[in-house]
């Protein structure tokens, strides 16, 4: 038993060791400036554009369902007009940015590990290296760069849709004052608010790319192996976020003085 | 050219190659044949520096390519070409952009003179106007030939084949054999053949070297081999499955 635990924590580890190397390789290259910029260009369409329409559902539902929920509870304290001041700030720190990077890591983080993953084990990664071709410069940075890219964009997006739903819906079905709303979201809601929901969305845009990067290169063999690097890819995306989520607030809020 | 030291690899408890040593020189055509399994494609890889071996050394024109890291060896490897089992084209571009990846990616070259090149070395596999096609669309015959002409537009000095003709019926493999001459002749190139196709062997190689747990069994001539009294070498070549050769 205390074998297994031994060794499965050695696993645990060495993978860490790993995921650490392949960003430290990822960044020497762009540092170099070894980028493929057109399959860049590309994966910014793919992880950014092709994203928008689950990233804003999820934004949308997200802010009408918080928008009502927080009115239910503010209308007993006659605080009607601080419901969407509420919205604004818990979906720039947090909703916005941790359930965007959430979906993202369930669509492209799985995508990456599955299109990487049929890669490895159809040897075309092999085939790159014969070809003069170092993998991390043609597949890994250019889907690290894109997520950092478009997730802080995604973020903006599902942040935006999701206080303008809540903004309907607590106006129009609700029947809050629209002015004092407003003003009350302007008063509460500050320019830092929206700065750490960008942060936070540049940092989990690198890590859903990475970890996808990651369990695409070192896959097992087979479909089997595919199948399993892709879930692993979506599990580990997720608690990394949640896990990061926690970390980055503190550090935030320390950096601007919350804390 | 290409020399082998001592050359050793594992996985797990299995050892594939066991103090494999040989010698290839320039402008040479070597077959390596051997059963199943025997490390025949390990042993490929590591020429090329895709596996570490766990001991020895492997020296491309006097330099060994083992203790060089990934980068180091994208130098090394522009000397490469190499033709896999499965073809192993990229499945998200076309013939084109399959074969003219090497140009693009590492060397400056016009658009122009990329596509006239793309052109010439689909003409010279014998699939000319194929450009467009998806990988996808192609036979398994096909996709060899894109795959050798991936490897030959820019004429590198070593050419390695993987299995070249498994899993093709005989016409087409008897093609991709003249195909291999065709490419030994016109580009002067270094040729290793991993196969267990004794036909292609005797056809292409001008050496054959025979792997057997995880050693060199037998090197020579193709005349030495194929009249080789050995019962391992030759019960390998007459494809015979007999009980009284060990042969585990």
């Amino acid at each position: 038993m205390n074998l297994l635990a031994n060794k499965r924590i050695a696993a645990n580890l060495a993978g860490l060791g790993q995921i650490t190397l392949l960003a430290r390789d990822a960044l020497s290259s762009l540092f170099r400036l070894k980028v493929a910029w057109r399959d860049l260009l590309y994966q910014i369409y793919f992880i950014g554009v092709k994203s928008q329409l689950v990233v804003l559902v999820t934004g949308a539902f997200t802010g009408m369902v918080l928008g009502a929920q927080t009115y239910f509870q503010f209308h007993k304290v006659k605080m009607d007009t601080a419901t969407l001041a509420v919205v604004s700030v818990s979906l720039c720190d947090e909703l916005g940015p941790v359930l965007t990077a959430l979906m993202v890591a369930g669509r492209v983080g799985a995508a990456i590990a599955a299109e990487i993953g049929t890669m490895r084990v159809t040897e075309q990664i092999d085939a790159l290296r014969t070809l003069a071709t170092h993998p991390v410069d043609y597949l890994v940075v250019p889907r690290i760069a894109a997520g950092h890219i478009a997730l802080p964009i995604l973020t903006i997006e599902s942040i935006s849709i999701g206080i303008a739903s809540s903004y309907f819906v607590g106006v129009y079905l609700l029947g809050i004052d629209p002015v004092y709303s407003w003003y009350n979201m302007l008063h509460f809601t500050h320019d830092i608010d929206v700065v750490i929901g960008v942060v936070k969305g540049f940092v989990y845009g690198g890590i859903v790319a990475l970890i996808g990067c990651y369990k695409g290169m070192n896959c097992g063999l087979g479909a089997e192996g595919v199948g399993r690097a892709t879930t692993e890819a979506v599990v580990f995306s997720s608690i990394s976020i949640l896990i990061t989520n926690f970390f980055l607030t503190l550090l935030l809020g320390k950096l601007v003085g919350q804390l | 050219m290409i020399e082998v030291r001592d050359l050793q690899k594992s996985f797990g408890a299995q050892k594939v190659l066991d103090g494999v040593s040989f010698r290839i020189e320039r402008g040479e055509s070597v077959a390596i044949i051997g059963r199943s399994g025997c490390g025949k494609s390990v042993l490929l890889k590591h020429i090329i520096g895709l596996m570490k071996p766990d001991g020895g050394d492997v020296l491309i024109e006097g330099e060994n390519i083992v203790p060089m890291n990934e980068r180091q060896l994208l130098r090394v490897r522009q000397k490469f070409g190499m033709v896999f089992q499965g073809a192993a084209l990229f499945d998200s571009m076309t013939v084109a952009e399959n074969v003219a990846f090497a140009l693009r990616h590492n060397r400056k070259m016009s658009e122009a003179e990329i596509s006239k090149r793309v052109a010439h070395a689909l003409d010279v596999v014998d699939l000319p106007g194929t450009e467009n096609r998806n990988p996808a669309e192609l036979s398994g015959g096909m996709r060899k030939r894109v795959g050798l002409a991936r490897a030959i537009i820019y004429e590198p000095q070593i050419i390695l084949y993987d299995e070249p003709t498994t899993g093709l019926d005989p016409i087409v493999s008897d093609s991709i054999d003249h195909l291999m001459l065709r490419v030994r002749d016109h580009l002067q190139a270094t040729s290793v053949v991993v196969t267990h196709d004794m036909r292609s062997a005797r056809r292409v190689g001008n050496h054959v070297i025979m792997l057997h747990k995880g050693k060199v069994h037998a090197n020579g001539p193709p005349e030495q081999i194929f009249n080789s009294t050995d019962p391992i070498v030759r019960q390998f070549i007459d494809g015979v499955a007999d009980a009284k050769v060990e042969f585990q």
